[in-house]
Order: C-alpha cells, then structure tokens, then sequence
C-alpha cells in the first residue's frame, strides 16, 4: 500500500531538527552524543532513529524493565494461570491490577488477577529461594484447584543469587501434573520491557505450545488473534468483530486468554496479529515450525479497521469477502456517524504521541479519522521494524522519538504546542499541568475499549470529552 | 522444542460450570479459610509494598529535590507510577539503569553518569539515591560511590547526596520512609548544630503519610497555636500542587535550610512512630531540644494527647478555636454515633494508620474486629492488643499479624464484618464479601481526591465519621423494603 504524504503547516524537517538540537543544549557532551541519533525529523521511509539501545543514566525515562514487560504485559493477562512474581514483594505489587487487560471468571476461583509472591526475605536470598519455590507451587496448586498453569516470574534477585528456578520448575510439573512455567525474565535483563515480551514469548515456545490439542477437528477459518491483552475490554471487540467476519477465533494472545487456548494455538490456519512488537517472536516460530502464516491488522479507527478486514480477507474465499464487506456496509455509516459529530469540534488539532511498542504508530490515522494531525511520536521500547512501520504513517518531517527523556519530551511539547498528549501515567500530570489535555493511551484512561468498530465511539468520545472539556478554559484565573 | 516440561498432550478443556461453583463456594468455607492459614511460602495479595517507594515518598518532601534510585530503571517507573496513581500528580524521580553489565562490574559508572545528566537536566538542590534490589544484592559501596562522584565532579563537592540501603526484601515501604528521611537529615544537618541555639520551632514528621490534606492540618493546628514549626519531608505541596498552566518540577518541600536548623529546634515530634523508628532514635541523641514519639492523631483521644503534648512543650494553652473544633467533632459524634455503635470493621494498613483506625472505631462504640497487618512486630501487635483491652468494644477483637489480604477475604467470608477500613487493593474482598471499603490509607487507585481529605485531627474525625455513617444510610435506603423506605434517617 502506498501512502499519500501528509504535511503539517509549519513543520519543516529544519524547523523540526532546530527543536530537537534546542533540546539537547542542556545535556551533557557524553549524553548528548548518545540522545541525537535517538531524535529525528520523520523521513517517510526507513527507521528514521536509533532504537532498542541502554536508556542514558539520570533521566527521566517511561520505560518498565524485562519483568514488566512478561508479567504485565505477555503472561499477567492469561486469566486461568497463577501467575507468581518471584522475589521481593514490590514488583508483584505494582504490577497488581495496573495494565487494565480486563478478564472473565470468577477472582480466585478460575481467574487470578490476584498478586502471587514469594515475598523474599534476607535469608532468602542468603539461602536461595528455591526450596520456598517449591512449596509455594504446592499451595497454589491446593489453594487454586482450577488453575490450569502457573508462572513463575523472576524479579531481580533470582537470577543474581543463582537460584535454578528451572529445575524447580519442572520437578514440581511432574509432582503437582500441571504446566509451572520458569520465565528468567529479571528486570536488569535487556534495556527495556521489550525484551521481557521476547523471554516470555520464547517460553511459550518451550513449554506450552505443542501440549494441548482441540477437540474438534479444525475448520478452514480458524484462526487465533495474537497480542491482544484486552486493555479495557480490546478483545471483547475484536474477536467478536473476527467472529462475524465468519472467522473462529480459537484463542487469544494474551488478554483474557486461556492457557490451553494458546498451548493449542499451532493447529489455527492463520495468526491475526495486532501488538507486533511483543508477540512478532511467536508468530514467526508458528510459522518456521508450523506453517502457519500472519498478518498484521490495526483495529483503530474505521479507516484502518476496514483496509484490515479487506486485507484479511484477501487470504480467504469468497464467503469471507463477502461477510467482510457485509460488516464494513454494516458499520460505516455507524463509524461516520461518530466523525460527524466529533469531527467539526477536533478538526486540524494537534497530537503528540509517546507509548509502548506499537500504538505510536496504529493510532495515528484514528486521530486523522477525526480531522487531527499527529505531529510527533514515539516509542518507549519499539525496535527499527517498529520505526520503519511508522515512517509512512506520520507527516513529514514531524519529530520521531525514541525513549525519550521527561526533559526532552516537556521541550517538544513546548515547542509544538499540541492541543493532546497521548502517553502514559508518569507523564500525564506533568503536561496537564502545563494546561495541556492527555489521554492516558496504555490503560485508556480508565475508559476504553478503543479496538474495532466498538472501541472508535469511546475513543473519539474520550478524546473529545480531553480537549473541549470546559475546565481548561478556567485554567487562568481572571485575576 | 516445546514442551520443556515433559508432560502429556492433552485436548483443551473447559471447567464445566458445577465446578467453578463448587469451588467458588468452596473459598468461602471454614475448610478453606483453615488451608489458606496453612500457607507458609505463598504470599497472596499483601497490603506492603517494599522499602524504595517509601524511601521516595520521603525524598519528595524536601525542596528542590528530586529522588534517585540506584538500581533498575523499571523500579523508579513502577514508584513513580505508584505515586502518579494514588495522588494523580506528577512525581519527578530519576533512576542510573542499571543493567546487566553493572550486574557484574556493580553500579559505579551508572551512577556518575546519572548524577552528572541528572543534575544538569533536572537542575535539583539535593539528590536523595536509594537502592532497589540489585545493588543491594552484588554489594555496591555507596559510601565510596558517592565519595569517588563527588571527587570526579559529578555534582558539586558540597551538594547533597543523602543515601540509604533500601533493600526490598526486607521491611516495607515504612521502613524505606524511614531509612531516607535518616539519611536527608544526617546529611542536611551536617555540622549544623550550634551550642545554645534554639530555633524556637517545633520540628514535625508525619511518618509515612500519603494523605496531603493530613500535612494541611498539621500546619493549621500549629498555625491556630501560634507557633513556628518545621514540617519535616513536608509532601503537601509536592502532591498537591496547583493547576494554572505552568509545570514546576519542584512546587514544594521542606525549605533544605530550615531541615538544616530543625537540629537546633526547641522540639521534634514524630507522629509515626513505626515509620520513623530509626529516624527518632538518631534524633533524640543528635537533636536539640525535647523529643517526642507519639501516635498518628487519629480520634479524639489522640489528637487531644497530640494537642496537649504540644501545649506542654510551647507553654501555650490549647486555642479555643481548637477547642470548639474539638466540640463540633463531639456534637457529630454523638449525633451518628448510632449509625456506626455496634457495627464489626475488618481494618488493615500500616503500623501507625492502623493504631489510628482501632482507636477511632473504639471511640465511636464500634468494633474493630479483624485487625490485619501485612509487614508487622510483635511490638505492634501488643500495642493493638492494649487498645482494645481498654475498651468494652475491643473485646471481639482479632489480631492477625503478617497476614495478607487473601487470609483477610477468607476471614470476613467465615465471619462476616459490616465494612472494611483500608485501601484500594482490598476492594476485591469487599466486593466478595458485599461491604463498603473506606479508602483512608495508601494506595487509593480507584477514587479521585481521597488523598487531600484529612483523616487526622478533630476535622478527620469529622470526615471519616460523615463518610462511614452516610455510606451505612446509603446502604439502608438502597437495600430496605419499600415499606421501610422513610424520609427520615
């Protein structure tokens, strides 16, 4: 697909690359060397920076570390696993409920969003952990009958102390007879939650892929939906959406996922895959080990959710097609609908975006959906194939960012006044008090879903309702 | 390649129906609630958080100072984030990422080159550094660090760099609170003490308090007394700060000279013992002036020792605004004491918010009946235990020491309590067991501007009362039969 290039007035790579050297002024020589291949104007084409490289010392950087990213965001979502945070009390802690990756079941009985620790004391980590680990699986399993797997999740200490979590892991599989998957996923590991995402990916590779099969014979449509952690609710937008394209969603990875869904997922015709960055790992290996081939579709906004379900359908017949033109007739007029009443209050406002792996990127033509122009993005863990699926998408030569710095982040905005932020928590008190509107576009602010045709109303309601809310106009006092 | 483990293949299953409901009912039995108490190694849904966010609790609360963690960077994200939540504010902190290769060469480079950008970016006044579990665990000398930064220029020769070992794997948040704030002030009062001099002020240290509107009436008090003070690692300002267009990465904080003199004080007052047990213990010996360890004034009773400790200590007799305070909270008191006489609480917290929670049920005739504590001592067990045996309705009272918030759920599922007093993470709980959870303690996720109602003093005996009576009326008039739906209540 080609893609039209989109300007902004007033946004020249020059212009562009003058806020950028503005902004590094104040470093220091070491880390100002280190920060400008990280900062650039968008090219149109390539990976217009650096990415995947050690966050400087001393900033202010969004990103989590190698456990966050395997508890919060590929394992933590599975609902019928118990999933242990191995360690010191905090990690499980504050990862306790935070991401939003919604689950059904009942808590504590067949669904654990719950916080599972070891809770290491000084003599654990004098001793070791093991022999706790292994106790503790035992509780878990009696205390959890219908848990049907547990993780264990190291933080840390674990791989510091030279703990064998793998061994244990395995002994204790065999004893209680259910899947204990040993993820070395310690937060010093790698330069962000990314390569957590890959750890946990590769241990789904080694231990539960492979070791349950459907009942029922496989169809022709069957198909799984793969990094969709049900933020909000996601998934309960998209798989039904797949469904009345005529496809079987067989399982989801990972958000409200079923672990023997996903130990079976080899057998599907095709994988859907949504969050590339922290599931592309797996998708390969089915398709290295099993043939099965992907593709990528981005479920914001009706612009990119109906190139998506023609693109998907162009894999399959003709009774697909038609199901899929079916549903975009169905739910076109809905998606205008919504522009027309919002469109008219957004139209030419301004964006700037910083999250995870791949919303920088899936985001933007939702904003455009709705009249707005996104003028800067980035992303806290993205890798090149990442910044190279972004180039196309965004304006040119507005400013692409990675990792970037509170500091840096503050200058842009500064500069490019934006009249919305899309990032994360730790940011978003800082631009709303500079007067700024945010929009929180990991958890979705404690709104969503904003997938598929069900999510783009709540999505342009929330970022309506941020922009003209009428609190901003009171901001300066009269006085 | 797959299937590490070695077990059998097996079909995908679903859990029929009867199953999860025989287990679902199952949880809530006595059965259960005695398997759950088994528990040696598995901890489930504690209400701690480990020592480096309480570290930089404390270290948000003096001026121009921007707190650094020594270890992961995805530690500082999961703090920061924390605070972020709970007091939806921004919280400035910074960490030295280190990764494995400080693993094994230890977190030297990491951290001089972070205090060198940190300092140039961020522009602070002080650097407060706390540990997460990494360098703890392969043994970096901070001392030497800090010493070796100083010498290479990092920062300035006379620029604070308070430091303190926060090792997660011991103690709680509290003790983490405690660890800094020692530290900030050994450092800042560094040479500072002068022979005979007195500040005339009231040196005071909330412990760790994660309620803004608690440090307010603080300050109130002392301003209605008339007397000058220093509010140690003072947060109100820093969480709490104004919305007019403009972000300051510093709106607050312990002025760093007046926490230099506040060793020279007339007085110092800790009104969280447990959170400052270390901190009071260097105080009383370094200090001058008098020192006093006393209870979070929570109720009557204790805001009346706390008003009274400090008359005594200033020779200034109570005002009498606070004494028609003191007289209003008495009128609402008996006024709704009948909404709330009687009814059974299952509370947990930390130390010091927990004293404050069974004291203030005492008082109002009710009765704080399961009392849980998920990082506690003995200490404070006896403590809880002498509460409740001064009054008739501590006697159904239960202890539960270093027990999580799955022991709590099987407690109130086999014997049921009216209400919960804690924070957000017991809501699962509250919801199983079909009863209100007051928010007063730390972290509140799931309610806006909770963290500035002031739960200490005669005004939060005010606040917590109306909040807990109202939502008891609530509950009548949306469950009662239509023929006991009445005007009044």
């Amino acid at each position: 697909m080609s893609h039209p290039i989109k300007k902004v007035e007033g946004i020249t790579k020059e212009s562009t690359q003058e806020m950028i050297d503005k902004a590094l002024e104040i470093y220091p020589d070491k880390a100002k060397k280190k920060r400008v291949p990280h900062l650039a104007p968008n090219e149109g084409e390539g990976a217009c920076v650096k990415s995947n490289r050690k966050t400087i010392p001393g900033v202010m950087s969004a990103r989590g570390c190698a456990y966050a990213g395997a508890k919060g965001v590929v394992w933590g979502p599975i609902r019928d696993m118990v999933h242990v945070s191995h360690g010191p009390v905090g990690c499980g802690y504050y990862s306790w409920g935070t991401r939003r990756n919604l689950m059904s079941g009942i808590n504590g009985v067949d669904q654990f969003a719950m916080q599972f620790t070891s809770d290491f004391q000084e003599k654990d980590i004098v001793y070791g952990g093991d022999k706790k680990l292994k106790t503790l699986l035992q509780e878990a399993k009696e205390l959890f009958p219908l848990a049907k797997g547990i993780s264990v999740l190291s933080e840390c200490p674990v791989g510091l102390i030279g703990d064998d979590i793998n061994s244990v892991a395995k002994a204790s599989a065999k004893e209680l007879d259910i899947p204990i998957i040993p993820c070395n996923c310690e937060g010093f590991r790698g330069v962000s939650q990314s390569l957590g995402h890959h750890i946990s990916n590769d241990t789904i590779r080694d231990y539960i892929i492979e070791t349950r099969e459907f009942p029922e014979p496989i169809g022709p449509y069957d198909i799984a939906l793969i990094g969709e952690y049900n933020i909000g609710g996601d998934a309960w937008s998209t798989k039904p959406l797949l469904e009345e394209c005529g496809f079987n969603v067989k399982s989801v990875w990972t958000g409200d996922g079923e672990m023997e869904k996903i130990a079976a997922t080899h057998q599907v015709k095709l994988n859907v895959i949504h969050c590339y960055r922290s599931m592309n790992y797996m998708c390969k290996v089915m398709e290295e080990k099993y043939g099965i081939p992907w593709i990528e579709l981005n479920f914001f906004g009706p612009t990119k959710i109906r190139n998506s379900l023609r693109k998907l359908a162009e894999l399959f017949d003709d009774s697909i097609k038609e199901k899929v033109e079916a549903v975009i007739a169905k739910y076109d007029p809905l998606m205008q609908a919504v522009i027309d009443e919002y469109k008219p209050r957004l139209e030419g406002k301004k964006v700037m975006l910083y999250v995870g792996g791949l919303r920088p990127r899936h985001t933007v033509n939702a904003y455009e959906d709705l009249g707005m122009a996104v003028v800067g993005s980035g992303y806290e863990f993205a890798h090149g194939d990442d910044y190279e699926r972004t180039s196309p998408e965004m304006p040119e030569a507005t400013v692409i960012y990675d990792d970037i710095t509170e500091y840096e982040f503050e200058q842009f905005a500064d500069t490019l006044k934006p009249d919305l932020i899309g990032s994360g928590i730790k940011e978003k008190y800082l631009f709303q008090k500079m007067g700024i509107p945010f929009r929180q576009m990991h958890s979705w602010d404690y709104s969503g879903p904003y997938h598929g045709y069900k999510g783009f109303p709540t999505f342009a309601r929330d970022v309506d309702m941020a922009i003209n809310s009428p609190t901003w106009s009171l901001v300066k006092a009269p006085f | 390649m797959a299937n590490n483990l070695g077990l059998a293949v097996k079909p995908v299953t679903e859990t029929p129906v009867e199953e999860v409901e025989r287990v679902a009912a199952w949880i809530n039995t006595e059965e259960y609630k005695d398997k759950n108490f088994a528990r040696t190694s598995l901890v489930i849904n504690p209400a701690h958080a480990c020592q480096p966010l309480g570290a930089e609790l404390a270290a948000h609360g003096f001026e121009g100072s921007l707190p650094f963690v020594h270890g992961s960077q995805g530690c500082a994200s999961y703090y920061r984030s924390t605070m972020n939540r709970h007091f939806r504010e921004p919280a400035p902190a910074v960490s030295d990422s280190m990764t494995e290769d400080g693993a094994v060469f230890g977190g030297q480079n990491n951290l001089h080159e972070a205090l060198e950008n940190a300092y140039a970016l961020y522009k602070p006044k002080m650097m407060p550094i706390f540990t997460s579990c990494m360098p703890e665990i392969i043994g970096d000398d901070l001392t030497a660090f800090i010493k070796n930064a100083k010498n290479k220029g990092c920062v300035p020769q006379d620029f604070p760099l308070p430091y303190a070992n926060t090792p997660s794997f011991n103690g709680s948040h509290i003790h983490g609170y405690d660890a800094m704030l020692l530290s900030i002030l050994q450092t800042l009062t560094e040479g500072k003490a002068v022979e005979g001099r007195c500040t005339g002020k009231l040196n005071l240290i909330a412990g760790f308090d994660a309620n803004t509107g608690n440090y307010r009436e603080y300050k109130r008090i002392l301003k209605e007394f008339g007397i000058p003070y220093t509010l140690l690692a003072d947060i109100s300002e820093t969480f709490d700060s104004p919305l007019d267009g403009h972000y300051r990465i510093y709106p607050g904080g312990t002025k760093l000279d007046d926490a230099a003199d506040s060793i020279n004080g007339k007085a110092t007052i800790t009104l969280g013992p447990y959170a400052t047990a270390k901190t009071f213990t260097w105080i009383k010996d370094n200090y001058a002036g008098k020192h006093v360890a006393m209870p979070t004034p929570f109720g009557i009773t204790k805001t009346d020792a706390f008003l009274m400790k400090i008359s005594e200590l200033f020779g200034k007799p109570v005002p009498e605004s606070l004494k028609a305070e003191r007289g209003r909270a008495l009128d609402l008191m008996t006024d709704a004491h009948q909404y709330i006489h009687g009814k059974k609480f299952a509370v947990y917290g930390d130390p010091d918010y927990l004293l404050g929670y069974v004291s203030f049920l005492l008082e109002m005739g009710a009765v704080p009946y399961h009392i849980l504590c998920s990082k506690g001592t003995k200490k404070l067990e006896k403590e809880i235990q002498a509460l409740l045996d001064a009054s008739m309705y501590g006697k159904e009272g239960k202890i539960y020491m270093n027990k999580d918030l799955w022991h709590l759920r099987s407690l109130i599922m086999t014997d049921p309590v009216d209400a919960m007093i804690g924070e957000t993470h017991g809501k699962f709980a509250a919801r199983d067991a079909k009863i209100p959870l007051f928010r007063f303690g730390f972290p509140i996720f799931d309610r806006v501007n909770l963290h500035r109602v002031p739960l200490v003093g005669y005004q939060g005996v005010t606040n917590m009362l109306s909040t807990i009576c109202n939502k008891f009326i609530d509950i009548t008039d949306e469950t009662c039969e239509d023929r006991f739906f009445e005007m009044m209540r």
